[in-house]
Parts: structure tokens; C-alpha cells; sequence
């Protein structure tokens, strides 16, 4: 207790403004999603009457059990799950081997591989010339459209084969000396001193995949296909037409319909964010390192 | 005798053309795939930007359409929605570039006096957080948040501030401001990483240096954190400012209804809509080039002043 007080003491006045100032920060930050996941648990007609601050009123589990009895919203989280976990191998993978084959200095062709990355960065054909070179390839309407077309991305080639460039040589060589191939002493020497560079660009490639909707608003017609961001879009844009309805004054039977089904969109919005927000801050020494990385040779 | 040899195989410069192939044959396999992907993915959309020089129909090939010149650029540049279209442009990149960027500075610089680490550590981590909401989720709270029976108008109206509920984006007068401050809540905190990493990378001996000479904390954070983490400070903005014609797609098109659509409409946005949704992919892929230009040319004058400015350049 009087150790506290001592170091109490010792504050000046910036530092309590500084401590307090940042504590509303973080509420400014948690209290909003906060209010979220209250509405997304209280009874969706009582939510709707407003005056929810702190705590549900009328604490239930319909809305979350409405969300799991909805087959085409379990569809997408299962097609998003899918996704993520086979782009971000997909994209780790591909762009981690080509960033650890163009990081050898002595590759024959590797100025030609560079150059032809490094132009890729300042040109494109833009939109439409893409969409029809997805269309030729057959990919529209198909699962891999989401995994092929994000394989690459030179950027975190350049960051990958960065990283494994700073890494020691002396172990390679010696491995090499011992009579071990290119792939061997990727699997077995470059990748378990790559983990912090993995973790970062899994977590990105990750987050991509989960966040993205427009993939799908541009290449995917069937319903069956559509990830969950696609799917609360859909959701969400419906709502925003809703919210617009009500301030121009149209009868109240649409905003009913729509404000009863405002904490299912909740609950559907807290279990898609869910899982990143419980992975990240496992992952974040590694990401904040990987941005390093990336900022420093970027 | 084995060692020698060894050494020979690692240094492969001295062998012939074709020995060295074969030994480098797993790397070369990769490398080629990687090169394969930019030509499919990269390099074949680009012939196709000459649908922006000709009268593109879906139902024909791509250079089957019949050349029109510059048609396109020169119906773009009067098209009496492009001044509305820059307005918005800038306007919202401008208070990222403003507002947004000197937010997460303020914030890294706040966040170093803080004494405790571990409160420190959880600030940090709490700041991150939105960042990893999508758009389509934020977009979602965002609506629910200004809605007439949403938090911020609950909140204002027990405050007294207000005396009527509005729907803030059914006003697009509230457009400009609910971009920015939906983008300083999202991405405050990832924005300052970069910042907390140069002043943690702040040589120590200044700040003790300093204390000798008696030095306060605010003159400290003035004479020593601000210029030993201005050269990050000034790539970073310089940088940002390359890229001022583009917004954030998926923030700009997630707000965006028919109420706000005057003060909402980018120019990405734009050339989305008339492309995707209007069909008129000739005219969209136009102006979808003439803002890469002048992105590009930007970019190669913004690289050059970094490299009066700061001695250090992001294209190599």
C-alpha cells in the first residue's frame, strides 16, 4: 500500500492525464463493440426499443441460435473457413518457395525474375481486362478463384526472400556440404528460423481471406459459394436501405421487420469477427516484427 | 581431400552454363512457377487496357472493337460528374493524409510516455484490434452505431447535444466525417507501429544525455523523439501521398447509399460503377488508366523528393 502511494507520487500530472486520456482511448475502442455483443445477446424486439448500455435486459441465445439454424449463413462460414485455411497454405507456401529460390544470389535469370515482378507493382490492365481474364480461365463460379489468383504477391515475395536472405548462411552451407538439396534445406533449415516471417504473412494472408467480400461480389453468382463477408454485405446493404426507409418515413411494418432482425445481424457480425480477435494478439510480437521487415526493404 | 571439392560445389560461378542449370535445377523450378503465375495474373490483363482506346462490346473479343483514339480520355475529362467525383477524392484522402496521418504520430509519441509496460502492452494491443475487423463488419456497426436509434445519437440525445436523431449517413453533409473518423477508429493503432518501432529504434544515450543537461520530458519528446523519427515520418507521408487518388474501396463502398452518393462517390467508386454496373467497360477502363498515370507519375515524383529529403528512396 505505501509502496503504491510512494510511485503515486512520483507522477506528475501529465503522466495521470497521460494513463486517463489513454484508458478512454481503449473505451473508445471496447465500448462500441461492446455494445455489439449486448445487442447481439438481448431479445431482438426489446433491443430494438433502445437503452441498452452496459448489460443485456432481456438476456437470450435466440439470436445466436437463429444464426445456426440458418443454413446458407453455416454455408458461409464454411466456405470462408475453407478458404482461409487453404489460400493462406496456397499463398504462405508458393510466395514463401519463390521468395526463398530468388533470395539466392547465384539463381541464373534472377535479375529477368525481379524485373518482371517489380513491373507487375506500377502496371496493370485494371478491372474489366481482369475480370475477362477470369473468365477465360474458367474460374468464375469455382471455389479457386479465391485460392489461385492470391497465391503471389510480390511485395511479400520481396518481404519473405528479405527475410530469408538475413539469415545466416553458415547453416545452409554446412547442410549443403553434408549433401542436402535446395528443398531439404528449405524444409529443414530455412523455414523452422523463418517462423516469426511465416506467422506475419500467414496472419495477413488469414485476415485477407476471412475479411474479403469482393471477390465474390465480382466473380461468384451461385449462393452456395459465397463466403460470410459476402453474405453479411448482402445483409448489411439490405439494412442500410432499411435505416434509409425509416428516415424518409415509409410505414413502419418495414422498419419493424428489419429492426427485429438487427440483433441476429449482430450475432452473425460478433461470430465472423470472432475468431480473429481471439487469434491476434498471440500473433502480434511476430506482426509487429513483419511490418518492420516489410518497411524496411518496401 | 573431400573438403576441397566441397568448396568448389558451393561456389558453382566456375562451372559451365549447363552444369550450373542442373545444379540449381529445384530453384529454377520454383522461380519459373513464380513466373508464371505475374505472366498469367500480370502481364496477360495488359494488352486489354486497349478496350480504353476502342469501342469495347462484351459480346466481341477484346480486339475486335473498332479503335476510337483518345474518345474516351477526352469524354472523361468533361464529363460533368468528374469535378464532383476529384472534390470527394481528394477531400477524403486529404483528411486521411491530414487528420489520419498525424493521429497515430500523436498517438505513438502519447503511448512512449507511458511508464507501466504492461499497461503500455495492453494499450497497444487494444489499439490494434479494429484493424482486423473487415470493412463489411465495421460497415455493419457503422450503420447500426449512426442509426436515428443507434449509440451515437442515443448518446448525443442524452447529452443534451441534439434534439432530433439523424441517420448520419442518410446526410451526406456527415459523409466526409464519418469516413474519417471510421478510419482513425479502425486503423489508428496499426498506423502507429511503425512510428513505436523508429522511436524504440532512437539511439538511448540522446535521452540520458539530455537528462544531464536537465532537460524536461516534453523537450525531450521535441528535440529528440520527433527529429530522431522525422526521416520515417517524412517516407511514410510522402509515400501515402502518392497514392491520393485512390480511397478505400471497401470503406467508401460499404457507406455509401443514394442519400450520401454526392459527397460518397470516388473515383474508384466511379469507375466501378460505370464499368461493373453501367457496362461501360471502354469508357470505366479509361479512366481506371488515367488515374494509374498520374498515380505513377506521382509516385516518381514523391520517390524523388524522398531522396532529396530524406537521403532514401522506396523504388530501387
Amino acid at each position: 500500500m505505501r509502496k503504491k502511494r510512494i510511485r503515486l507520487n512520483n507522477e506528475t500530472p501529465f503522466d495521470i492525464i497521460n494513463v486517463v486520456f489513454m484508458l478512454l482511448l481503449m473505451l473508445l475502442i471496447l465500448y462500441p463493440l461492446w455494445y455489439v455483443l449486448i445487442i447481439s445477446f438481448n431479445e431482438g424486439r426489446d433491443a430494438a426499443r433502445g437503452g441498452i448500455y452496459f448489460w443485456p435486459r432481456m438476456f437470450s441465445t435466440a439470436n445466436y441460435l437463429a444464426v445456426f439454424k440458418n443454413g446458407k449463413i453455416l454455408q458461409g462460414f464454411f466456405i470462408s473457413g475453407s478458404r482461409a485455411i487453404i489460400g493462406t497454405f496456397a499463398a504462405v507456401s508458393f510466395t514463401g518457395m519463390v521468395g526463398y529460390a530468388l533470395g539466392h544470389s547465384h539463381l541464373m535469370g534472377r535479375r529477368f525474375y525481379m524485373t518482371l515482378g517489380i513491373i507487375t507493382m506500377f502496371f496493370s490492365g485494371g478491372l474489366i481486362p481482369y475480370y475477362m481474364l477470369i473468365r477465360n480461365l474458367g474460374l468464375r463460379n469455382t471455389f479457386w478463384v479465391y485460392i489461385i489468383p492470391a497465391m503471389f504477391n510480390f511485395y511479400n515475395m520481396l518481404i519473405m526472400m528479405t527475410f530469408f536472405r538475413s539469415l545466416p548462411k553458415e547453416m545452409s552451407e554446412s547442410a549443403q556440404i553434408d549433401g542436402a538439396g535446395y528443398i531439404g534445406i528449405f524444409f529443414r533449415i530455412v523455414l523452422p528460423l523463418s517462423m516469426p516471417i511465416i506467422a506475419t504473412m500467414a496472419l495477413f494472408n488469414g485476415v485477407y481471406h476471412w475479411n474479403d467480400y469482393f471477390v465474390a461480389v465480382l466473380y461468384i453468382d451461385s449462393e452456395k459459394l459465397l463466403p460470410i463477408q459476402t453474405i453479411l454485405f448482402k445483409i448489411v446493404a439490405e439494412s442500410s436501405a432499411a435505416n434509409m426507409l425509416t428516415q424518409i418515413n415509409l410505414p413502419d411494418v418495414v422498419a419493424q421487420r428489419q429492426i427485429t432482425s438487427e440483433s441476429v445481424k449482430m450475432a452473425t457480425m460478433v461470430i465472423t469477427t470472432a475468431p480473429i480477435v481471439m487469434v491476434y494478439p498471440f500473433l502480434q510480437k511476430y506482426f509487429v516484427k513483419g511490418i518492420m521487415i516489410g518497411s524496411i526493404k518496401g | 581431400m573431400d573438403k576441397p571439392r566441397a568448396v568448389v560445389h558451393v561456389s558453382p560461378r566456375k562451372k559451365t552454363f549447363f552444369a550450373r542449370l542442373m545444379e540449381q535445377w529445384p530453384l529454377q523450378v520454383i522461380a519459373l512457377m513464380g513466373a508464371a503465375w505475374l505472366i498469367i495474373f500480370s502481364y496477360v490483363p495488359l494488352p486489354g487496357i486497349y478496350i480504353a482506346f476502342s469501342n469495347y462490346k462484351v459480346t466481341e473479343g477484346v480486339f475486335a472493337g473498332a479503335f476510337v483514339g483518345l474518345k474516351h480520355f477526352s469524354e472523361f475529362l468533361t464529363d460533368k460528374n468528374l469535378p464532383n467525383v476529384l472534390i470527394n477524392t481528394l477531400a477524403i484522402s486529404g483528411l486521411n493524409l491530414s487528420i489520419g496521418f498525424v493521429v497515430p504520430i500523436i498517438f505513438a509519441l502519447l503511448l512512449n510516455e507511458l511508464k507501466n509496460l504492461r499497461y503500455k502492452r495492453m494499450v497497444q494491443t487494444i489499439s490494434y484490434l479494429p484493424h482486423f475487423l473487415s470493412w463489411v463488419v465495421l460497415g455493419g456497426f457503422l450503420i447500426s452505431w449512426t442509426s436515428e436509434y443507434g449509440l451515437i445519437n442515443q448518446i448525443l440525445f442524452q447529452l443534451k447535444l441534439i434534439k432530433t436523431p439523424t441517420y448520419l449517413l442518410s446526410d451526406e453533409n456527415y459523409f466526409w466525417g464519418v469516413a474519417l473518423f471510421s478510419h482513425l477508429w479502425k486503423e489508428t493503432g496499426w498506423n502507429a507501429i511503425l512510428f513505436i518501432a523508429a522511436i524504440a529504434g532512437v539511439n538511448p544515450e540522446l535521452y540520458e544525455s539530455a537528462t544531464l543537461d536537465g532537460a524536461n520530458r516534453f523537450q525531450k519528446a521535441r528535440y529528440i523523439t520527433v527529429p530522431g523519427i522525422a526521416p520515417t515520418i517524412a517516407i511514410l507521408f510522402i509515400l501515402q501521398s502518392a497514392y491520393i487518388l485512390s480511397s478505400n474501396f471497401d470503406q467508401i463502398y460499404v457507406l455509401r447509399n443514394t442519400l450520401n452518393a454526392n459527397r460518397s462517390t470516388v473515383l474508384d467508386i466511379y469507375t466501378y460503377r460505370i464499368g461493373i454496373q453501367l457496362g461501360r467497360f471502354s469508357y470505366s477502363t479509361a479512366v481506371g488508366l488515367t488515374k494509374s498515370v498520374v498515380s505513377l507519375i506521382l509516385l516518381l515524383i514523391t520517390n524523388k523528393v524522398s531522396e532529396r529529403a530524406t537521403g532514401s528512396t522506396f523504388l530501387r
